[in-house]
């Protein structure tokens, strides 16, 4: 059988709010295998963003062990974490989190420029390629805020894509979008996934999850459903339905 | 992560926030230009005395009667008669350090030409005195040491004497002025030298033998001063001890008496002098190096603001997988280039108004080059401190604590 790309044991996240503790990963176990396309849902409060942070490397879990691409994370410092994120993860925001001021090549550039090993060269071509991929081969040069939500977002997601992860994850990268760009940017990530990237995408939009190919359900810091989806739908198609705006 | 990369981030990050750079810069350049100015205005003026005081002789000692360290006290009459001629014999016979040597008399009072008078000074020397004090003979010619010798009624004027006796431009050589009712022959005149910096007339005089106004206008047996070359500058100081010696045994000094006379060497009056301007350019570059340390700590305050405002930012490089060291080498290398590129602007604007003051004021300036290196490396060192703790913070923060900051 396959490696899983993730495999998480028993992870426990707390947080000490004064004299309190949150305990928001109160015990979560689940592995992904490569080319998987997870959602994860749950109420708000449910510890879906925490556990996207550690599953990135950015957050460390209070207990439990992470194994990405077999490496165990819990052991790591922080300059090691940091050269994992680097190589291995492509993060998308809710709110783009693109560098102001700046034009959407440079954007894409920026997890290259952190890579010693990466020729200026070969950096600009990643870049262009993963513009190309998510349709903004027009939009080279065009500053941040001279593009729609949805452009940036898909600037996010080149982002996410150029240094080649062996992970994408996303936190309710469609949430600060209307339905229509929201449904333009899915027909992305399932192209993405079609060409076998795995997709880890958080959202609170139960439809999203008829998108992709396994939904786990959080509530309270626990899993309390992982599903496979036997009936993937097309977004292509939902896309194709929406009706066309005018403006 | 390498440092070209590094560079293009942090050039990147500055190119974003122009104006504020340059505002940051402001304290830089002008702490720099400053700094570099009042140290001209500084070193110019002592340059200036330093060629002055050169331009009054050459390695000159001069020995005065008295001993003039005694502080302010007033010295007895009798103590002001000590310098005989035998003094300046012996210094001539036996000192070896010294090039030439003149004794001095001098003796102020009205020269007359027909109808023109003017007041001026009568100075009694020996030849060797043109060589001490760097006179040179324009027209005519020196007196000779039968002239002095024979206490010749001759004398050598400079151009103001000439011009206030000899106004219509009637050539002076030949000519017999009078002196305390005492009648000269102008045998010469002197190539003028101008004022110096103390605002003094240095061609307002007449040069005679000193025999002449010793004997002649003064009537009297001891010389008022003494003036000597050294052969080099290295030796002014053994010639002046040589003489201190000489001049010691000549007047029956014993161990335990004090110096009756005094000896000042140009040497020290250069240093005397220059002192003054010393502790004037210590004091302004003081003034100077405080602007450039308020210029750095603008640094450090928008550079902390910076790093505030960028937390977002800092978070995204971060998740991206930039580590602290980058993250803190991109605000270090921000905040040195900002203190660079102010600190060369400032280098720049220093020199030009260094030139300014010169060419409006006339004030004299002196740019060294130490001056510019140190005030560049001063702003440099500058922006490393004051960068640093910004930085050391940005480079210290949680990611997700970043990403998230509002
Ligand atoms: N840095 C933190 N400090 C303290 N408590 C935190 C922190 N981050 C998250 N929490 C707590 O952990 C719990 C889970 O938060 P999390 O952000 O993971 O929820 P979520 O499922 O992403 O919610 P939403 O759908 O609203 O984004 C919450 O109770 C939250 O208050
Ligand atoms: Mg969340």
């Amino acid at each position: 059988m396959e490696k899983p790309i993730i495999q998480l044991e028993n992870i426990q996240r707390d947080f000490i709010v004064g004299s309190e503790t949150v305990h928001a990963l109160r015990g979560v176990t689940f592995s992904i295998f490569p080319g998987e396309f997870v959602t994860i849902m749950g109420t708000s409060g449910s510890g879906k963003s925490t556990l996207l942070n550690t599953l990135g490397c950015l957050d460390t879990p209070s207990d439990g062990e992470y194994y990405l691409d077999g490496y165990s994370v819990r052991q790591m410092g922080k300059n090691e974490r940091a050269r994992l994120r680097n190589n291995k993860i492509g993060f998308v925001f809710q709110s783009y989190n693109l560098l102001p001021k700046t034009n959407a090549l440079e954007n894409v550039e920026l997890p290259l420029m952190y890579n010693p090993n990466v020729s200026a060269k070969f950096r600009k071509e990643k870049a262009l390629q993963a513009l190309n991929a998510v349709g903004l081969a027009d939009r080279v040069y065009h500053k941040s805020n001279q593009m729609s939500g949805g452009q940036q977002q898909r600037v996010a997601i080149a982002r996410a894509l150029v240094n080649d992860p062996v992970l994408i994850l996303a936190d309710e990268a469609t949430g600060n979008l209307d339905t229509r760009t929201s449904v333009e940017i899915l027909v992305l990530f399932q192209k993405l996934h079609q060409a076998g990237r795995t997709i880890i995408f958080v959202t609170h939009n139960p439809e999203i999850a008829t998108y992709s190919s396994r939904n786990i359900v959080l509530k309270d810091g626990r899993i309390i459903e992982d599903k496979y989806n036997q009936h993937i739908e097309s977004a292509q198609k939902a896309l194709d339905l929406l009706p066309v705006m005018n403006d | 992560m390498n440092f070209t990369n590094l560079f293009k981030i942090a050039l990147r990050a500055l190119g974003n926030n122009k104006f504020r750079g340059f505002l940051t810069m402001l304290g830089i350049i002008i702490g720099v230009a400053s700094v570099i100015t009042m140290l001209a205005i500084g070193q110019g003026s002592k340059k200036s005395i330093q060629s002055e005081i050169s331009e009054m002789g050459s390695n000159m000692i001069m020995i005065h009667p008295g001993n003039m360290e005694r502080g302010g006290v007033r010295q007895e009459a009798s103590s002001m008669q000590t310098l005989k001629l035998t003094d300046y014999q012996s210094i001539v016979n036996k000192a070896s350090y010294i090039s030439a040597c003149s004794p001095s008399v001098n003796s102020s009072g009205q020269f007359i030409y027909g109808a023109n008078n003017f007041p001026s000074t009568m100075n009694g020397i020996s030849e060797d005195y043109m060589e001490i004090r760097k006179i040179s003979v324009k027209d005519g010619e020196m007196f000779t040491e039968q002239d002095i010798l024979s206490s010749a009624k001759v004398c050598l004027v400079g151009k103001t004497v000439t011009d206030n006796l000899f106004p219509d431009g009637e050539n002076p050589i030949g000519k017999v002025i009078r002196f305390n009712k005492i009648p000269f022959k102008i045998i010469g005149t002197l190539v003028p030298k101008g004022y110096n910096s103390m605002g003094q007339d240095q061609d307002n005089l007449v040069l005679a033998p000193y025999t002449t106004v010793q004997k002649r206008v003064l009537a009297i047996t001891y010389i008022q001063s003494i003036y000597a070359s050294a052969i080099t500058e290295a030796m002014t100081e053994k010639a002046t001890e040589e003489i201190t010696e000489i001049l010691r045994s000549n007047h029956k000094l014993k161990e335990t008496d004090e110096d009756d006379f005094s000896i000042r060497s140009q040497e020290e009056l250069s240093s005397m002098l220059t002192s003054t301007t010393d502790m004037m350019t210590i004091l302004l570059a003081c003034i100077a190096g405080i602007s450039l340390l308020v210029g750095g700590i603008g640094i450090m305050n928008i550079m902390y603001v910076s790093v505030t405002e960028r937390t977002r930012e800092i978070g995204l490089r971060m998740s991206v997988g930039a580590r602290g060291i980058d993250i803190l080498s991109q605000f270090l290398i921000e905040a040195i280039l900002i203190s660079i590129t102010g600190g060369l602007i400032g280098v720049v604007i220093g020199i030009g108004s260094s030139f300014f003051v010169n060419a409006v004021l006339s004030w004299p300036v002196y740019i060294q080059p130490y001056s510019v290196i140190l005030s560049f490396a001063v702003c440099t060192i500058t922006g490393i401190f004051f960068g640093w703790y910004p930085a050391k913070k940005a480079s210290e923060l949680d990611p997700i604590d970043a990403i998230r900051y509002e």
